[in-house]
């Protein structure tokens, strides 16, 4: 991460993310230079910095000549040069997410934009990611950079007035980082924890810039209770261990403490709790039960329903089905199976035949649990997901016989 | 990786001495660049040992000591927890609140996860 940091620096000093990730390139090719031969400093992270610092200035000066307005850089120059490690490296990051999340760019090319600068992702797993041909993906990379700097939007925290508008934006960038970390979309890892504290963190830097603002507090608070169970997720060999079968005591309490903290903090701002908030309350009610048994499904429900109804989509409606199914007995979710099954959009996500045969499975009908097992493991592209899958698969075909 | 950040009492604190309102103010600052930064996860003070004991076993036998024990600088005055990339952001951190707080000494402990016991 210390990359997407370095060029967040870079990118306040000469202006556009072009020019910092080339310089920062420049910096870590020639840090590597030194300390091949020097040995590797006490503070690599900060000598960084300082490298990419002065590559910048003088990428700067010199540019800034060639346009004659060296004396703006001259008067600009010594707030500059003064090297703050600890006090501006969290607003640099953040100043990129917000520039990176200004209206002018599209949903997509800003998501492609910030997987790349800030979390470091390389444009193949971009593509993955957004399950995008590489191509496609590093043509948008490109010409969102192109708009950015076209556009001369300026690399800073926006005003306060400005923030809400980018501050949905930024949010959700912050959780589908988060969620490329909990569930990495392919490749043999269940869990990228690199990606995940990369996000957690992010998203305290995010909460402490609006400590006010109920959703961020919620999104927080979900990534803090999801990030607890993290430990618990994988089993010693890789594979998946569903929330019901995780071992408890595995569960990080810090982490959930702090995320029960914010639900309160939530609370008492008052309002209708938003889409975070309201998944962040589902999150607790798991954290808050020490065994499986005594998971409130009822109250689940009750917020899957309100979920719904704020946010609708399929995706939330397949967990509602879940819930409703452990409160309500397996006929009631899959009574709400049945009906997303006739959606289209549904047709290739794997939860889906995953969650009927979770459901089937339990109201008896073995040989129907199995197919759907099977479709589900033919539909993911996570190695571990596919072998949890078919072992499920292979459990029915057993328990019919 | 987390680190378990303790630093040493000082005479001063052992005293029941509250720390100037402006040093007050420099730590709380600190504090709240820290848990900006997500860096700072947990963290507490404690009071003197005046008010506290200690519980010692020696050969299956059990003793309380009341407090205030002798030996101040070898006591415990608070810790953090802090999820940091590496040792040394760890010490960066803990070197700053040592000279913060005006203590003699700051522990800096990798703190033990589940993956390291596997």
């Amino acid at each position: 991460m210390e990359s997407a940091r370095v060029i967040a620096r870079l990118t306040r000093i000469v202006g556009d993310v072009d020019t910092a990730e080339e310089l920062a390139q420049d910096a870590f090719a020639t840090a590597l230079e030194k300390w091949r031969g020097e040995g590797v400093p006490a503070n690599p992270a900060a000598w960084l910095h300082k490298t990419a610092h002065f590559l910048a200035v003088d990428r700067v000066r010199r540019r800034d000549t060639q346009r004659s307005k060296y004396r703006e850089v001259a008067a600009r120059e010594p707030a500059a040069v003064e090297l703050d490690l600890d006090a501006d490296l969290a607003d640099d990051l953040l100043g990129l997410i917000f520039m990176v999340c200004h209206p002018i760019l599209a949903p997509d090319a800003r998501s492609a934009l910030i997987l790349k600068l800030v979390c470091g992702l390389s444009t193949d797993e971009v593509a993955r990611a957004f399950l995008a041909p590489e191509t496609t993906v590093a043509q948008r990379i490109v010409r969102a950079k192109k708009t950015l700097s076209a556009a001369g939007i300026r690399f800073e925290l926006p005003p306060e007035n400005e923030r809400p508008a980018r501050l949905d934006a930024v949010r959700e960038v912050v959780y589908l980082l988060f969620n490329e970390g909990h569930t990495a979309t392919s490749g043999d890892q269940l869990v990228r924890h690199d990606l995940a504290a990369e996000a957690l963190r992010l998203g305290r830097m995010l909460a402490a810039l609006a400590p006010r603002d109920p959703e961020t507090l919620g999104l927080l608070a979900l990534m803090e209770l999801q990030a607890s169970r993290l430990a618990a997720r994988t089993a010693a060999d890789g594979s998946a261990v569903l929330l019901m079968d995780q071992d408890r005591s595995r569960w990080d309490q810090l982490l959930i403490r702090r995320g029960l903290a914010l639900l309160d903090q939530v609370d008492a701002l008052g309002g209708n709790a938003g889409a975070y908030a309201l998944q962040a309350a589902i999150a607790a009610c798991h954290a808050r039960a020490r065994t499986p048994e005594e998971t409130d499904w009822q109250r689940i429900t009750a917020l899957y329903d309100g979920l719904a109804q704020i946010s609708p989509s399929p995706v939330v409606d397949l967990n509602r089905a879940v819930a409703t199914a452990q409160a309500f007995g397996p006929e009631a979710g899959l009574a709400i199976v049945r009906q997303l099954q006739e959606l289209a959009s549904m047709r290739s996500y794997h939860l889906l035949p995953a969650v009927a045969g979770d459901l089937l499975c339990r109201s008896g009908d073995h040989v129907a649990a199995r197919e759907e097992f099977l479709r589900a493991a033919s539909l993911t592209r996570n190695n571990q997901e596919r072998s949890t899958l078919q072992g499920r698969a292979a459990d029915c075909a057993a328990g019919h016989a | 990786m987390r680190y378990m950040v303790m630093h040493y009492q000082t005479q001063d604190m052992e005293d029941g001495v509250k720390p100037s309102p402006e040093q007050q103010a420099e730590i709380g600052a600190y504090m709240q660049e820290a848990a900006q930064a997500g860096v700072f996860l947990t963290g507490e003070g404690v009071h003197g040992s005046s008010q506290g004991a200690r519980v010692e076993v020696a050969d299956g036998d059990v003793r309380v000591i009341d407090g205030p024990f002798a030996e101040a600088k070898e006591l415990i005055a608070g810790f953090a927890i802090l999820e940091v990339d590496s040792l040394a952001e760890a010490i960066e951190h803990a070197r700053k609140f040592a000279l913060l707080v005006g203590t003699h000494r700051v522990d800096v402990r990798r703190v033990i996860e589940y993956a390291d016991l596997a």
